[in-house]
């Protein structure tokens, strides 16, 4: 077989090419199509938004939870009772029952 | 009365959507033509150019004005066209021993006598078409563009975002491998 000459082939493949007219056809109604797609995203987009604003308001919550848990469980108990929470809050509420019990 | 591009363009920007609406209906065909430059089937055809489409709207803000609509957008189109060769190079590696018998009667007239063997035959777009699959996408960008589009480097360069250099670089590279497939062809073929 005769040997192919690849420069003269590929110069007239080239050619070929060149030929070629692309097809400009736009598929019926295609610009509706178009604009219905933007107005899709435009939608997922605002709902996207919102659940993004959620989910940050979710992530701050739990990091500010952990937070306070860290620092309630790392934050040594205190040795005196009578800074304890609890009966704190005990003697104010019986403050006025004291006061009567001590009253002459 | 009709409204400029321009006009279309600052409603589109202040809100009002439904002015994109005559922009892609003027400028469809010419992503449709250029979309089927790389794409073969329909359906990856309609999906560049909704791509395309889509980057336009989301980026018309990046629109300055200085150079024409239809320039920005064919620069988007082509890159879009650019990205879809990457992603999809399936027929790189077949051998081609799948050429139809008028693609291989064309070669042998070719062989035969190269001035018999019409540019214009059905046979030599379909066998230029199928090499074309084979380049890498590099290499059938700066093809397509440069010697089937007659655009020159510094088009080129302004269409891909690509240095001057880097096109010129990429065009040579690109004919090299438009004749090594050319080269396998001929000799899974005839030897």
């Amino acid at each position: 077989m005769e040997r192919m000459n690849i420069a003269e082939l590929q110069q007239k493949l080239t050619a070929a090419a060149r030929l070629q007219k692309p097809d400009d056809r736009v598929p019926y109604a295609f610009e509706k199509r178009i604009m219905a797609l933007i107005a899709e995203r435009a939608e997922v987009s605002r709902h996207l938004l919102w659940a993004r604003g959620l989910w940050r308001g979710a992530v701050s919550c739990v990091a500010l939870a952990a937070v306070c848990g860290a620092v309630s469980f790392f934050t040594p108990a205190a040795r005196d009772n009578s800074n304890d929470l609890s009966q704190d809050f005990e003697n104010t509420l019986l403050a006025s029952v004291d006061q009567a019990d001590t009253a002459p | 009365m009709e409204r400029s591009e321009a006009e279309l363009i600052a409603a589109v920007l202040k809100g009002d959507r439904a002015s994109f609406e005559p922009l892609v209906a003027k400028y469809s065909p010419r992503v449709f033509a250029t979309a089927r430059r790389y794409a073969r089937r329909e359906s990856e055809i309609e999906d560049i150019v909704q791509e395309v489409w889509l980057k336009a709207f989301d980026k018309l803000a990046s629109f300055r004005g200085e150079a024409p609509f239809e320039h920005w957008l064919m620069r988007m189109a082509v890159r879009t066209c650019y990205d879809f060769l990457r992603g999809h190079q399936r027929n790189r590696e077949s051998a081609f021993s799948e050429i139809s018998e008028p693609e291989e009667d064309w070669l042998e007239r070719f062989v035969a006598d190269p001035s018999s063997a019409a540019e214009d035959a059905d046979a030599a777009k379909l066998l230029i078409n199928r090499i074309l699959e084979k380049l890498s996408p590099e290499a059938r960008l700066v093809i397509q563009l440069l010697e089937i589009e007659d655009r020159s480097v510094k088009e080129i360069a302004e269409l891909t975002g690509w240095s001057v250099p880097l096109v010129k670089v990429r065009a040579f590279r690109a004919r090299g491998e438009m004749r090594k497939i050319l080269a396998r062809m001929a000799k899974d073929k005839y030897l």
